[in-house]
């Protein structure tokens, strides 16, 4: 398992990055951590013309707080972010949910904008976009654009990203003041991709709850105020609704099932963490 | 830094083991074979080259890291550590692999190199774990032969000894 060849090119500012995808268009592969994009370069599922590090921009290495959301450049790896002393204060939902990616031994080199950028099902940085109605930004040397999380995630493994295009940050709204927030995975190990994962955000208005794992993207609801069994209820509406994925892990009806039974457990602990 | 094509060979200069070193790679070079066949240093396993088993994780720039998931190119001026750096001189075992030794961590040892690497940085980071703790980092490591139970136990024997050491320095 060796790659094809291709050409690489270590970016040394984000002009270059983009200069290069915009001639090479399509031939061209953004490598960030290389978490997953080097096993399938092995395998040879992608067999790019050319490379574009940007691991070496410094401007894409920065976390910063602006307009009330956790700004997460596209050089940031999940192991800096999940080392940032003001994410537990910040957004307590994304402290909960960035352990449970990979290994501690991939979180250090995998980023935060890489994982969105490849949009798997079972990803918890997708997840968490989606339940905080985070924003993604892409940028190319011509232009910049900023696009709601639900609208970036088109469907399995698809995006709204054009080729050219560079998943230049990411954005995580801040916790506002009284929320509850929860998150629960069910996987055969720790470690391994989701096969249901669920975030929820509860406050004074309702509780909001995003599923992972089960359709071809993460997928949010509001669920207000519901309690027993109308709760379930809705559930189980939203459960069909996903369109349930099947496959080695776990069948449609499984996954189903865990979303009832996972999604009533995280919406509770949301609920009962509000202060 | 210019774009280095395909199919021709680059050099490449890493800091290993704390010796500059350099050798010639082409951008499709995996790390693990840039440092087992080009730079000779056959102590990093490769199993699985896709970052499921772990046997493969080095030392890059302080943090444990596959080495089958990096091109050699990426590590370009990186500052690497790999299993042949862990002994104190020849003839002389780390506080670690002392460990590993007296609790019959390791049978086929096929494993062992990435997770002693995983560990030692690790316990630098966190030299109280928790049982569980160590589980739970062990969870990016697959091991066939010892069932985990001596590697466990030989992780939380060395962080008492480390603790240990520290107290006295
Ligand atoms: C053993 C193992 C277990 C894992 N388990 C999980 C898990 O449980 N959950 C999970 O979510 N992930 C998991 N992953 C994948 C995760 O580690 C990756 O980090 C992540 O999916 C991709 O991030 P990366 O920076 O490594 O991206 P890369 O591998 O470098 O790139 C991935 C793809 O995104 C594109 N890309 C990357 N960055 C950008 C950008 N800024 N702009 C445009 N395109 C870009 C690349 O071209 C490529 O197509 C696992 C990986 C391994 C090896
Ligand atoms: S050989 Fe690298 S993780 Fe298996
Ligand atoms: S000792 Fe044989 S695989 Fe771990």
């Amino acid at each position: 398992m060796k790659p094809a060849k291709f050409d690489y090119l270590r970016a040394g500012s984000l002009a270059e990055a983009h200069e290069a995808l915009a001639a090479e268009g399509p031939d061209a592969s953004v490598i960030a951590g290389g978490q997953t994009l080097v096993p399938l370069l092995s395998m040879r599922m992608a067999r790019p013309r050319l490379l574009v590090d940007i691991m070496h921009v410094e401007e894409l290495s920065r976390i910063s707080v602006q307009d009330n959301a956790i700004r997460v450049g596209a050089a940031v790896r999940q192991a800096a972010l999940l080392g940032w002393p003001e994410l537990a204060k910040r957004q307590p939902l994304l402290a909960h949910a960035l352990p449970w990616i990979g290994h501690a031994q991939t979180r250090t080199r995998g980023t935060v904008c890489g994982s969105a950028a490849l949009a798997d099902p079972s990803a918890e940085i997708p997840l968490i976009l989606v339940a905080l109605r985070g924003e993604i930004e892409l940028s190319s040397g011509k232009a910049k654009r900023r696009i709601a999380a639900a609208d970036f995630f088109t469907g399995l493994m698809s995006t709204a990203r054009e080729d050219h295009e560079l998943v230049e940050a990411v954005r995580f709204p801040c916790a506002h003041h009284g929320e509850g927030h929860a998150f629960r995975e069910f996987a055969r190990r720790h470690g391994d991709f989701a096969i249901v994962a669920c975030a929820a955000i509860s406050d004074a208005n309702g509780t909001r709850l995003a599923i992972g794992g089960v359709a071809d993207r993460p997928l949010a609801q509001d669920f207000g105020t519901l309690d027993g069994s109308a709760l379930d209820d809705a559930l189980q509406d939203f459960a069909m609704e996903l369109e349930a994925r099947e496959d080695l892990n776990a069948t449609a009806g499984q996954r189903r099932d865990l979303v009832r039974q996972i999604g009533r457990l995280t919406i509770e602990e949301a609920r009962a963490c509000r202060v | 830094m210019p774009r280095l094509s395909a199919g021709r060979r680059h050099t490449v200069r890493v800091t290993l083991n704390g010796r500059a070193v350099e050798g010639e790679a082409e951008p499709r070079m995996l790390l693990t074979d840039f440092l087992r066949h080009v730079l000779g240093s056959t102590g990093t396993h490769v199993g699985c080259e896709h970052g499921v088993c772990g046997a493969c994780t080095i030392d890059i720039d302080g943090a444990p890291a596959r080495a089958c998931l990096t091109l050699a190119v990426q590590a370009d001026g990186a500052t690497i550590r790999t299993v042949e750096g862990l002994a104190p001189e020849p003839g002389r075992l780390s506080v670690l692999q002392d460990a590993f030794r007296r609790h019959h961590a390791l049978q086929c040892g096929f494993c062992t190199a990435g997770i002693l690497m995983s560990l030692d940085i690790y316990l630098r980071d966190t030299p109280s774990p928790t049982e569980q703790d160590v589980r739970e980092f062990l969870g990016g490591h697959l091991c066939r032969c010892t069932g985990y139970v001596p590697i466990v136990a030989a992780a939380l024997d060395a962080a008492q000894k480390l603790r240990g050491v520290a107290r006295d320095a």
